[in-house]
C-alpha cells in the first residue's frame, strides 16, 4: 500500500458488474483494459469476486488489488469496482445509483426474472451512470428521467395527462394497421 | 425428473429470452430492421439481445458487423425514445469492429442539434465515440454550445467526451476554456464536478494558473461534493509542494473541509492531509480524529475506509494512533472480515509493550476465522512487534506456537517458522524456547521443505544449547517416520550434534548405523560417511566435513559441475578447482532477516568463474602455473572513496602464489606510467 496523494483525475470506475446468484454475468462494463485485457481475466475476477461475497453480506472486500462494493437483493448482486487507493465514498455512491435506479426501473421488484424482461432499459441505465469510467451521473432520479421511460411502462397514476393522450394515440394507431 | 427438468428449461425461456443466445439466429432477427414499418418493441429487444451477447464476450465478425451497423442505421427512422438510446448504445459498442461507421454521423448530428432533448446527450456521446481526432474540429462548435447548454445532460455529456478528448488532444480542448470556465459555475453537482476536471486538465501543465484555479474556487463554496473532492486532491497536490504544508494557503482549506456536511468529502479531506510528505503528528491529529468517529458508523464503507487508513498512518506515525487503540479493538469482532484484518494489524504496530499480553489473547480467537492470506498479513505484522519488544518474546512464541499447531497451507506455516527462526536469530534468550517450539511443530509437520529447514536450524543451534541432548529425540523420530529428505536432513542434524558435543558421541553413532540400513540411497550415503568421519578419531576431518560444510562458492560450484559434464573429461572432479566462496545460500539467508537493522554496505564480491578467465588472459600469468584458484579476498581499498579515482587490490590467493590485482574505477581515465610499490614484511618466525 503506497501512501500517495491521490492524482486530481476524473476516472474513478474500473467496473460495474450485476450478477445472478450462480455467479453468471447479466451485465458487465469495464473501463480499464490495462487489468482487464480481455473477456478471460473478467471472468476469472468476476469468479473470485462472486466466491469471495456471495455468503458474506458486507459491503465491502478489497481483492486483487481492487476495491469492490456490493449490494444483493434476492438473486441478484450488484458490483462497483475501483482502484484500491480511491475514495471508497465516492464508489459507494455509484453503487447506491445503480441499485436505486435498477429498484425504481424494476418498480422496487428488484429480481433476476423482471431484470431480464427489463434488460434493454436497465442497459440504457448503466450507460447512463458511467461514461468509460467517469462518473456520468449519480442522482438515481435523474438516471431514470434520462433513461426515458416509455409512457405505459410508467404507472397511469404518476403520468401527466398529455402522457396519457399520447400512448392513447400510438395504441389506436398500431391497432388500425394490425 | 428428465420431464420436470425440461419443463423447468422451458419455463426459464420463455420468462429469459437471453438465455441460451445464438448469435446467427439474433443476426438473422435483426432483419427485421429492414421492414417498411419499424416495430419499437420488437425492433428494441433484438437490439439487447445483440448488445447482451457482445457483453457476454462473444465476438462479432467485422463483416458481421458492419451487416448489423448499417441495419441499425435504419433505426433512425422510427421516433421511439427508447429505441433511439439503444441505437446509440449499439453504435458505441460496434464502432470498434464494424467499418465505415461515418455513415451515421449525418443522423447523429442531427438528433444533437435537434429539437429532442433526450436524444442530444445520448447524441454527442456516440458522436465523439466514432468520430477521429481530424474531424472533431467541424464538431467544435456544437460541443462548444452543448457544454454551455442549459440541460445539464447534455452539458455534462459534452464536457465528458471533452475530459477523454483532453488527455489525447489537448490544444483543441484548449480553445474551449471559456465555456468551461462558465460550466464550471453551473448549479448542477454534476456538471460543476465535470467542468472542473475539464479546466484542470486544461490547466494542468501551467502551476501558476493551478495556483490561481485553486484559490478562486476554494473561496466561492462549491455547490457539488464531487467538485469539491476533485479540488481537494487538487489543492494537495500544490501544499504537498511547500516545504512545510502548514505555509501552505490551501492548506486550511484542506482542514476546513474535514468538518465538511459530506462525508465523501470529509474522507478526502482527511485521505489527502495523512499523505503529505512532510506532515507532522499536529497536522495529522484532526485528520485521525474524523477517522476516529469514521470507525464506529454503522456503514461498512466507513468503517473499511477510516481503519484502512489508520494502517497507513501506523506505518509512519503510530503514537498518534494511540488514541484509536479502544475503537481498533471493538472492530476486531467486525463481520466484515477485511475491516477486522486491518484493525488487528494496525494494533500490532501501534500496540505498547503492556498491551501485548491483551492483544494476542483477541488475536487469538480472531485468527483462526480469517482466510489464510490475512493471517500470513498479521503474522508479518508479528513478526515487526517481536523485534520492537525482545522481552515480550515468550508470550508472542507461544502465540506463534499455537498457531502452528492449527490448520494452515505452506506460505502460512513458512511465515510463521520464519518469524520464529528470526527471534531466534536476533534474541539469544529465545532461542531454547523457540528450538523447541519448532521441534514440536516438526513432529506433525507436512511440508517437507519446512521439517527439512528447521532441521538444518536445530542442527546448527542446537548444539550450542544447555541441554542438546533432548533434541536429539526429535531429530532421531524424523529419522524413523519422515519421508526421505526429511531423513537425510535429520542424519546430517544428528552429525553436526556428533561433531559437536563429545559426550553424546557415542549414542550419535548408534543411531548412525542404525540410517545406514535405510531404503534411501542418499540417507544411507550420508550415515556411513557421518559414521566413518565421527567414528575416525581424526578430529580434523570431522571439522572439515561437518562443521565447515561446503567449501566452494555454491554459484562456481554449480557452473564448473556444468563444464564438467558437458566435456568429456577422464579425470574425476576435483572440488578443489572451486574458489572459496563466501557462501552464497549464507548471504541470501541473513539479507532476508536483517532487513529492519541498517543495511551495511554491500561488500561487492566478484563472482569467482571469471577471475581465472580473466587472470588466464594475462599472458604473462599463464606461464606461471598457478594452478586452481584458493581464494579471492574482498576488495582493498588503497585511496579514499571520495577521491576522483578510486584504486582497489584483489588478492587473489593460489596454491603456491599469490596475485595482487590492482583496478581502478574510473573507466575514462588512463593512468600514464603509474608504478605499484610493494612492500614485504618477514615475520620472523
Amino acid at each position: 500500500m503506497e501512501c500517495s496523494l491521490l492524482e486530481p483525475t476524473l476516472y474513478t470506475l474500473k467496473g460495474l458488474i450485476i450478477m445472478d446468484n450462480d455467479g453468471n454475468r447479466i451485465l458487465a462494463k469495464y473501463f480499464d483494459s490495462n487489468i482487464f485485457p480481455t473477456s478471460k481475466e473478467q471472468k476469472t475476477f468476476e469468479k473470485s469476486l462472486f466466491t469471495r461475497t456471495h455468503r458474506a453480506n458486507s459491503e465491502i472486500i478489497m481483492l486483487d488489488g481492487l476495491t469492490c462494493l456490493y449490494k444483493s437483493n434476492v438473486d441478484l448482486f450488484f458490483y462497483v469496482i475501483g482502484s484500491s487507493n480511491d475514495n471508497e465514498l465516492l464508489l459507494l455512491t455509484v453503487l447506491h445509483c445503480l441499485y436505486d435506479s435498477t429498484s425504481q426501473i424494476l418498480r422496487k421488484n428488484v429480481e433476476k426474472r423482471n431484470l431480464m424482461e427489463n434488460l434493454d432499459v436497465i442497459m440504457l441505465a448503466m450507460d447512463e451512470i458511467c461514461d468509460e469510467g467517469i462518473i456520468l451521473e449519480a442522482d438515481p432520479a435523474q438516471v431514470c428521467q434520462r433513461v426515458a421511460l416509455r409512457s405505459d411502462d410508467i404507472p397511469i397514476g404518476e403520468q401527466t395527462v398529455a402522457q396519457v393522450i399520447q400512448s392513447a394515440k400510438e395504441q389506436l394507431r398500431w391497432s388500425i394497421l394490425k | 425428473m428428465n420431464f420436470r427438468r425440461e419443463k423447468k428449461e422451458e419455463e426459464e425461456s420463455l420468462a429469459n429470452p437471453y438465455a441460451s443466445l445464438e448469435k446467427t439466429s439474433v443476426l438473422q432477427e435483426a432483419r427485421a430492421f429492414n421492414e417498411s414499418i419499424i416495430n419499437p418493441r420488437k425492433c428494441t429487444l433484438i437490439l439487447s439481445k445483440i448488445l447482451y451477447l457482445l457483453n457476454q464476450g462473444q465476438t462479432f465478425g467485422t463483416t458481421e458487423a458492419t451487416e448489423t451497423f448499417f441495419a441499425m442505421t435504419r433505426l433512425f427512422q422510427c421516433k421511439d425514445s427508447v429505441l433511439r438510446r439503444m441505437v446509440y448504445l449499439g453504435i458505441k459498442e460496434l464502432s470498434q469492429v464494424s467499418d465505415d461507421v461515418i455513415i451515421v454521423t449525418s443522423s447523429l448530428t442531427k438528433d444533437m442539434t435537434g429539437k429532442d432533448d433526450m436524444y442530444r446527450g445520448g447524441a454527442i456521446r456516440a458522436l465523439c465515440t466514432i468520430t477521429d481526432n481530424s474531424m472533431l474540429t467541424t464538431l467544435e462548435r456544437y460541443l462548444k454550445q452543448a457544454i454551455v447548454d442549459k440541460l445539464p445532460m447534455v452539458s455534462c455529456a459534452a464536457l465528458v467526451r471533452a475530459y477523454h478528448l483532453s488527455l489525447g488532444n489537448s490544444e483543441l480542448v484548449k480553445r474551449w476554456v471559456s465555456e468551461v470556465q462558465e460550466a464550471v459555475l453551473s448549479e448542477n453537482v454534476m456538471v460543476q464536478y465535470h467542468a472542473l476536471g475539464v479546466l484542470f486538465q486544461i490547466r494542468k501543465a501551467d502551476r501558476l494558473a493551478v495556483t490561481k484555479l485553486v484559490s478562486k474556487l476554494t473561496k466561492s463554496h462549491l455547490k457539488s461534493p464531487f467538485a469539491v473532492t476533485l479540488l481537494i486532491r487538487i489543492a494537495a497536490k500544490l501544499v504537498d509542494e511547500e516545504e512545510n504544508p502548514v505555509d501552505s494557503p490551501f492548506f486550511d482549506f484542506l482542514e476546513v473541509c474535514l468538518r465538511h456536511k459530506s462525508e465523501m468529502v470529509i474522507f478526502e479531506a482527511a485521505h489527502a492531509i495523512i499523505n503529505l510528505k512532510k506532515v507532522t503528528p499536529r497536522e495529522i491529529n484532526p485528520a485521525v480524529g474524523v477517522l476516529q468517529l469514521f470507525c464506529s458508523s454503522p456503514k461498512a464503507s466507513l468503517r473499511f475506509a477510516a481503519v484502512r487508513t489508520l494502517s497507513k498512518i501506523a506505518i509512519a506515525h503510530p503514537t498518534s494512533v494511540t488514541n484509536c487503540n479502544v475503537d481498533l479493538e471493538n472492530l476486531i469482532t467486525d463481520t466484515n472480515r477485511s475491516i477486522a484484518t486491518f484493525a488487528i494489524t494496525t494494533l500490532l504496530k501501534t500496540g505498547a509493550e503492556s498491551s501485548i499480553d491483551r492483544l494476542m489473547k483477541q488475536i487469538s480467537t480472531f485468527v483462526s476465522e480469517i482466510p489464510d492470506e490475512f493471517k500470513i498479513v498479521v503474522v508479518h505484522a508479528i513478526k515487526s512487534l517481536c523485534l520492537k519488544f525482545p522481552r515480550k518474546h515468550t508470550t508472542l512464541m507461544q502465540f506463534l506456537s499455537s498457531l502452528l499447531r492449527d490448520e494452515g497451507g505452506l506460505d502460512y506455516k513458512a511465515a510463521i517458522a520464519d518469524t520464529i527462526i528470526t527471534i531466534i536469530e536476533e534474541n539469544p534468550e529465545a532461542k531454547e524456547l523457540g528450538l523447541s517450539y519448532l521441534c514440536e511443530f516438526i513432529e506433525d509437520c507436512e511440508h517437507t521443505s519446512l521439517a527439512v529447514r528447521i532441521l538444518h536450524l536445530v542442527g546448527k543451534e542446537g548444539p550450542k544449547a544447555k541441554q542438546p541432548s533432548k533434541y536429539i529425540r526429535y531429530i532421531y523420530n524424523r529419522v524413523i517416520l519422515e519421508q526421505a529428505p526429511v531423513r537425510a536432513a535429520a542424519v546430517s542434524a544428528l552429525a553436526q550434534f556428533g561433531a559437536q558435543c563429545p559426550n553424546l558421541l557415542p549414542n550419535i553413532l548408534v543411531l548412525l548405523m542404525r540410517s545406514q540400513m535405510d531404503s534411501d540411497d542418499e540417507v544411507r550415503d550420508r550415515a556411513t560417511l557421518y559414521y566413518q568421519l565421527l567414528s575416525s578419531s581424526d578430529r580434523s576431518l570431522s571439522t572439515q566435513y561437518i562443521l565447515n560444510s561446503l567449501q566452494a562458492s555454491v554459484v562456481a560450484l554449480e557452473k564448473a559441475l556444468g563444464n564438467y559434464l558437458q566435456t568429456p573429461c577422464e579425470l574425476p572432479f576435483d572440488i578443489k578447482s572451486i574458489p572459496i566462496g563466501t557462501g552464497a545460500t549464507d548471504d541470501v539467508k541473513t539479507g532476508n532477516i536483517h532487513k529492519p537493522k541498517v543495511t551495511e554496505p554491500k561488500k561487492v564480491i566478484q563472482p569467482e568463474g571469471s577471475i581465472t578467465e580473466e587472470l588466464t588472459k594475462i599472458p604473462q600469468l599463464n606461464r606461471i602455473s598457478l594452478g586452481g584458484l584458493f581464494k579471492t579476498c574482498e576488495k582493498l581499498q588503497l585511496t579514499e572513496s571520495e577521491t576522483e579515482y578510486v584504486v582497489t587490490c584483489n588478492k587473489h590467493i593460489f596454491q603456491k602464489h599469490c596475485v595482487l590485482q590492482v583496478s581502478k574505477t574510473l573507466i575514462q581515465l588512463f593512468f600514464i606510467n603509474a608504478f605499484c610499490f610493494l612492500v614485504t614484511i618477514s615475520i620472523k618466525s
